[in-house]
């Protein structure tokens, strides 16, 4: 454990990109945590004497249209920003990986008829196949959230499935199964812990992908409905009066992209690892 | 000439897999398309009678084979909510789409190719590691919101073109391509940045292989192993990557259509989200997925052409 925590250390003072990733990430995370507890305001409270404000010691992020105020609302919808791109990612990844792990280790018809699926729903941008869950299942940030889950589990699925057949015919697979280990025990105790460095990339980047998704979507008006809005919402309310007040349209689209910054750099310095 | 049949082959399967999963989708919703056209004051004799018209009561897979053979044949459906045919809906609109996607997909080429040899060239210098975190954080930067920062900088400070001043390619071809420029520069810019890394990291990997070793040895100059030898390699990975993002600039630009409150398929499409329209929902999904689909196929036979290698693997 001690030389895991040097690596870290080592790491955080040679390695530019893990220092920063972890820099902007703490700092985001800490918008969110802090928000949990204590928010300046409450982010659904307006004041009409104090609309469109620019940023000022009161205000840090100024104030909206309805004179809310932007921090607040920046720190609450990060909160949701997160969430549902955490969630996207967790569907993805388990049911990408039963599917995966399945499929490649098994073969056969099925694989043969699942893969054509995944195929045909990869070659399908996740943004369209979202938006056609949504239409079908309303609008709404459950939806949302089951809508990208759904929309990233065939590229878990196809990258399992590509490990899993790399590693079906290795000889620690031969080894465990002439022991006469089950298949279930195969997969999920014998092959998976076995890949989980590729997976926890595609983690991240699935991560990266899905806040972007979320925000895509929710600035096209789907997702989670006001008074309450998650980051992307707030830029597409904010857009119409970025001529007059741009910090109301600034901040929570830096956020945003803080937010994705962070987890890339933290990517690319974990393949960087000295 | 056999690899493209089977990749055609493979290419059709594919779009039948979408075409069911699509109709399928719109066909296992809770609620009654006839009830939905007539409105819920209707009487149910009349209901009953247009349900026969639009072949309701028919089995799932005879209104498929119909769906299908309508769609081939240019025939979408028409909208509930305007009772009209939903290709004249949309017709109009595709060329603005398609024209901003095509546009995005030049710039990207354009941008990306020097900027790639450029900072692979400089590996480890200034100038590369300027480049690499400025790639970083455009590839961040969501496209949407590019395109507002694009918005407050080219329209609002240097004031080169009107944000909201769109114009028909009816009106005047010109001023409509120059206005899509901004669009497509927002749709470009990540995918420029993937880019950018992406051959940068194959130029480097290439460089260093044998045969550019050879070519130095043979007395080429750096310019002579690179242009000649090294590039056309590492273009192959780059190649695919670009046709999936051809394709998916086609999508993307559903968000920056709004963003740019330009009147092409995305605000067809938002608005019959949200009134539940569904065949004209299902139509343009369809379309998106088809050009999609023929894409990642033309994709395949430039890989091919390219390098003869990969046919012979299969």
């Amino acid at each position: 454990m001690n030389s895991y925590k040097k690596a870290i250390h080592k790491n955080f003072k040679e390695n530019t990109f893990f220092r920063w990733g972890c820099i902007i990430t703490v700092l985001i995370l800490l918008l969110v945590v802090v928000g949990l507890f204590w928010m300046p305001y409450e982010p659904t409270a307006m004041n009409a004497a104090e609309k469109l404000k620019g940023i000022s010691l009161r205000h840090p992020m100024g104030t909206d249209n309805m004179g809310r105020d932007v921090l607040s609302r920046v720190m609450y919808g990060s909160r949701i920003t997160l969430l549902i791109a955490a969630g996207t990612v967790a569907i993805g990844t388990v049911a990408g990986t039963i599917i995966g792990a399945l499929t490649g280790y098994f073969g056969g018809m099925l694989d043969e008829i699942i893969m054509r699926i995944i195929d045909a729903l990869f070659a399908f941008p996740s943004i369209l196949l979202a938006l056609v869950i949504v239409s079908i299942f309303g609008i709404g940030w459950i939806q949302l959230l089951l809508a990208l889950g759904i929309a990233f589990v065939p590229s878990f699925a196809r990258i399992v499935r590509g490990e899993v057949l790399r590693c079906r015919n290795m000889d620690y697979v031969e080894n465990a199964r002439l022991q006469g280990v089950s298949d279930f025990r195969m997969i999920f105790v014998h092959i998976l812990p076995n890949i989980r460095g590729v997976l926890m990339s595609s983690i991240l980047i699935g991560f990266n992908n899905a806040v972007l998704a979320e925000a895509g979507l929710s600035y096209l008006g789907i997702g989670s409905q006001p008074p309450y809005a998650s980051l992307g919402k707030m830029l597409s309310d904010a857009q119409q009066y970025m001529f007059g007040n741009p910090s109301y349209v600034l901040c929570p689209g830096i956020v945003i992209v803080l937010m994705v910054l962070g987890f890339s750099f933290l990517g690319e310095g974990i393949s960087r690892w000295k | 000439m056999k690899y493209i049949i089977k990749k055609l082959f493979m290419m059709i399967v594919t779009l039948l897999v979408v075409s069911i999963c699509v109709f399928l989708a719109f066909n296992i919703i809770p609620g009654d398309p006839a009830l939905r056209m007539l409105g819920t004051e209707a009487s149910p004799e009349l209901v009953e009678q247009t349900r026969q018209e639009m072949g309701l009561n028919d089995p799932l897979p005879v209104r498929y084979g119909r769906w299908l053979f309508g769609f081939v044949q240019g025939d979408f459906g028409t909208s509930y909510n305007y009772k009209i045919p939903v290709k004249d809906m949309v017709i109009s609109k595709v060329p603005i789409t398609l024209t901003m996607a095509v546009m995005a997909f030049l710039l990207t080429i354009l941008i990306s190719i020097p900027l790639g040899i450029l900072t692979a060239r400089h590996e480890g210098g200034l100038l590369d590691r300027i480049l690499m975190v400025t790639d970083q954080i455009v590839m961040s930067i969501p496209p949407f919101f590019s395109g507002i920062l694009i918005t407050l900088i080219f329209g609002m400070v240097l004031r080169l073109f009107t944000p909201g001043g769109f114009t028909n390619y009816t009106v005047d071809v010109g001023k409509f391509i120059r206005y899509l420029f901004f669009p497509s520069l927002a749709i470009a810019l990540p995918k420029v940045a993937m880019t950018v890394k992406m051959l940068r990291g194959s130029l480097l990997d290439e460089s260093m292989k044998d045969y550019a070793r050879t070519a130095y040895s043979r007395g080429n100059n750096t310019n002579g192993v690179l242009y000649r030898h090294v590039l056309k390699n590492a273009m192959i990975p780059v190649i695919t990557f670009l046709g999936m993002a051809l394709a998916d600039m086609v999508a993307g630009s559903i968000v920056i259509e709004q963003v740019f409150s330009i009147p092409g398929i995305s605000r067809i499409l938002m608005t019959s989200i949200s009134n539940r329209d569904y065949p004209v929902v299902e139509a343009i999904i369809m379309g998106i997925a088809m050009i999609v689909i023929s894409v990642n196929f033309l994709v395949d036979v430039v890989y091919r052409i390219v390098d003869p290698r990969i046919g012979l693997e299969e």
